[in-house]
Formats: C-alpha cells, sequence, structure tokens
C-alpha cells in the first residue's frame, strides 16, 4: 500500500472529467476543468515529499536537515497564480457565447459558419 | 501520525472534489470550490510546501469566487 | 446524451486503469530519489544567500521559465480585455450618469467590514512579496493578495472609487512595468558579462531583507505585475457587468 497516495490524482483527474463531459452549463464546465488541473499540482507534491522531511526553508533549522524537494514545488506555486488567469480567459469566452446564442447550456452552441 | 493527518487530509481533497463536480448550479458550486481551495491548502501544508499552500490560499478565497460570480451577474442581468 | 456517457464511461474505466497502474510503478511514496533536490537545498543558502530554497529555484536557477510563465498571466490579461471589449452593438454608459445603481445596496456591516480590511491587506500583501527570498511568499502570492485589497474596495460598494484609485492608464502602466522590469533586470545580467538573468546584484548576509541579489528585486516586480494583472480583470469583468449595455435601436 506504499503508493496509494497517488491514487488520489488519478480519481480528482477522472471525477472533474466526468464533470466536463456530462455538464450542462459551461461556468460549471470551467470549475471542473480547475479540479482536473489541482489534479496535476498534487501529483506534483506528492513526488517530491521526503519521508521525515521538512519545509525547504532554512531560516531556523541548520542547513544540512532533511527537506523535501524545492523544484516541484516551485514548478506548482507559479502554476497556481497563472492557472486562475486561464480560467478567466474562459469565463471571458463563456461569456461571448452566451451573448452570441443567448444559452449557457454546452448542447445548444452550434459550431460557428463563415 | 503523519500518516493519519494525511490521510485525513487526502480523503477530504477526494471527497470535495467529488462534490464540487455534483454541484450543478454555479452559484453553489463556487463556494464548493473554495472549500476545496481550502481542502486543498491544508494537504499542501501537510506535504511541506508553504509556499504552494499560500498560493493555492489567496487564489481560491480572492481571485476565483469573484470571476465566477461577476460572470454569472453579467448572465442573469443579460437574461432579465 | 446517453450515448456519450456511456461513451465516456467505457474509456474512463481504461484511462483510470492505465493511469493506475502508471501511478503504482513510481518510486515509493516519500522515497523522493532525485538528486536535483537536494543539491539545491545543500547550496541555495551558500551560492545565494537566500534562506528559502524555492525562491531561487523560481527566480534564478529556473529563472527563464518564471519569463516565460509571467508572459503568459500578461498574455492571459490582455485576452480578457480583448474578449471584453464593447462590441459594435453593445456601447459603454459613462460611469457617472448610473451613480445611484452603481453604489448598489451593499448593507452597512459589509461597507465597514470591507473597508476596515483594506489597510490590513495591503500591508500584508506588501511583506508577504518583499519577504519572498526568507520565508514563504514571493510576487505571485503576495500579487494576489494585493489585488484582494482592490477587490475589496469594489465589494465595499465603491465602485466610483474603485475607478478613480485605479485609472486604467495607471494600471496599464503597472502591468507594463512590471512584466518589463522582470525582463530588463535580466538583461542587466547580460549587460555585466555574464548569462541572461544571472544574479548579480550584491548577494548580501542570509537572512536579511536586502540580500539575494536580484530575487527581491524581481519579486517586487512579479508582485506588481500580478496585482496589476488580476485588478485588470476584475475591472474588466465589473464593467461588462455594470456598464456594458445592448444599444436600443
Amino acid at each position: 500500500m506504499s503508493n496509494a497516495p497517488y491514487l488520489l490524482v488519478a480519481w480528482l483527474f477522472f471525477v472533474g472529467l466526468y464533470g466536463i463531459v456530462t455538464s450542462r452549463h459551461l461556468v460549471h464546465m470551467i470549475v471542473c476543468l480547475s479540479v482536473v488541473q489541482s489534479s496535476t499540482y498534487v501529483l506534483l507534491l506528492q513526488i517530491g515529499w521526503v519521508k521525515g522531511g521538512t519545509a525547504p526553508l532554512f531560516l531556523d533549522v541548520p542547513v544540512g536537515t532533511r527537506a523535501v524537494d524545492p523544484v516541484v514545488q516551485a514548478l506548482t506555486l507559479t502554476d497556481v497564480v497563472v492557472g486562475v488567469t486561464a480560467t478567466a480567459v474562459l469565463l471571458a469566452l463563456a461569456l461571448q457565447a452566451h451573448k452570441r446564442s443567448g444559452s449557457l447550456d454546452p448542447a445548444d452552441l452550434r459550431p460557428m459558419r463563415g | 501520525m503523519t500518516a493519519a493527518v494525511q490521510a485525513v487530509s487526502m480523503l477530504a481533497v477526494g471527497v470535495l472534489g467529488a462534490l464540487v463536480v455534483l454541484t450543478r448550479r454555479p452559484e453553489n458550486q463556487a463556494m464548493v470550490f473554495s472549500m476545496y481551495g481550502l481542502a486543498l491548502t491544508v494537504l499542501f501544508l501537510v506535504l511541506q510546501a508553504p509556499d504552494v499552500a499560500l498560493s493555492e490560499l489567496v487564489v481560491g478565497a480572492v481571485a476565483y469566487p469573484v470571476m465566477i460570480f461577476l460572470t454569472l451577474a453579467k448572465v442573469r442581468r443579460r437574461e432579465e | 446524451m446517453r450515448p456519450r456517457l456511456v461513451l465516456f464511461l467505457v474509456g474512463a474505466l481504461g484511462g483510470i486503469l492505465l493511469l493506475a497502474w502508471g501511478l503504482w510503478g513510481l518510486p515509493g511514496f516519500g522515497h523522493y530519489r532525485g538528486p536535483y533536490g537536494n543539491q539545491i537545498n545543500a547550496r541555495a543558502a551558500k551560492e545565494r544567500h537566500s534562506s528559502s530554497a524555492v525562491a531561487p529555484v523560481v527566480f534564478d536557477y529556473r529563472g527563464f521559465d518564471t519569463v516565460g510563465e509571467e508572459l503568459i498571466l500578461f498574455a492571459a490579461v490582455m485576452g480578457v480585455i480583448v474578449l471584453l471589449r464593447a462590441q459594435r452593438e453593445e456601447h459603454e454608459e459613462p460611469a457617472r450618469l448610473r451613480t445611484e445603481e452603481l453604489s448598489f445596496r451593499v448593507s452597512e456591516s459589509s461597507r465597514v467590514v470591507a473597508l476596515a480590511l483594506i489597510p490590513p491587506t495591503v500591508v500584508l500583501g506588501l511583506y508577504v512579496v518583499v519577504h519572498g527570498h526568507l520565508s514563504p511568499g514571493g510576487g505571485f502570492q503576495g500579487g494576489v493578495a494585493l489585488a484582494a485589497a482592490g477587490v475589496l474596495l469594489y465589494l465595499a460598494g465603491e465602485y466610483l472609487s474603485f475607478q478613480r484609485v485605479y485609472p486604467v492608464a495607471l494600471l496599464d502602466l503597472g502591468e507594463a512595468g512590471g512584466a518589463g522590469g522582470f525582463i530588463v533586470i535580466g538583461l542587466v545580467g547580460l549587460f555585466t558579462g555574464a548569462a541572461y538573468l544571472s544574479n548579480v546584484f550584491p548577494l548580501g548576509i542570509t537572512g536579511t531583507l536586502f540580500s539575494a541579489g536580484t530575487i527581491p528585486v524581481i519579486n517586487v516586480f512579479v508582485g506588481v505585475e500580478v496585482a496589476v494583472g488580476i485588478v485588470f480583470m476584475v475591472y474588466e469583468f465589473v464593467e461588462q457587468t455594470l456598464l456594458v449595455r445592448r444599444r436600443s435601436s
């Protein structure tokens, strides 16, 4: 059972994907996409965790103490903030789709013509 | 002890993630998503990543709910 | 709808089995093997005089990736502005004509709490931005906290103050300055003969505020850019909601 925590990633990914596939509202779909994104953050941090390790900050503890991996934390922290701006672009697109076709139901959106 | 705390926080994240997807109304979903952000922050802290936890906390509390509610307000205003 | 759901469940079953099989084959949870992280933990304080090991990775060792990420943020803000501009059949009403409707019905207690929270939020945001190389924090986190202060102004019902504190020209300048400042700091590295984005400012004593060379300076630029970017996006959404109307014809 040593790798059981990694299965949380698979669960989050497919739960979010299920939400996207069965969604009837564009904003609901966008929030489910955020859940899928968060599964990748969890995977990155789980890979970097060291048993008995502390946070990679050496203000109070001496430099040699066992600490978790700082590289994956660096990747994830910019990822979180940039993810929210990408969500903002998607929300603006959903707004424009509503203006054009009058509905936020993905099944009602027709492909563009012309 | 650490394993118990980790197990509880991962379970909370899994359950709340499923709840976010199962909440169909976007107004309610925005609030459940904020709770999910809080559970993620606790999980990131338990995995010894305070920088990432801080990011997720400010983003999940400030940026996401504000933008979702503004989009929904605009959509509702057009429909009335 | 039903056939799509059945197709998805079949595909998802296969997908989740493959993903679980792949995840099970990773090195054990807690037994991180990579040498890179351990080397950085051992050397970051000595080489860059920073007590956080994450900040040098973000802004120094892998600083070029962060330039790219910041430009993604910049492009996303541009995307939101372009998408939410007034279309041909809409027009944007000037805000001063709609004062009564804009100061919408916010209860007095909400207004007081929101307004009272603005100064502590600004101070906290500035603290987090400036102490990025010493404790958890940095430009990205502190920038969002500073944007929270701006959003609180809007939530207190003061839309006109919101517009006066954040005129569009200042927002444009702040965002361009933040993104451009980061890139220019990298060029300073080039001018002194080292590689782009080398840490060429004086490294102070580890643990003090003025240490770690270029890292606190870059943190300030990134904090400004993220804060202004998010406030700008919220401003665009608010304008869409309150001011853009279909042309009545």
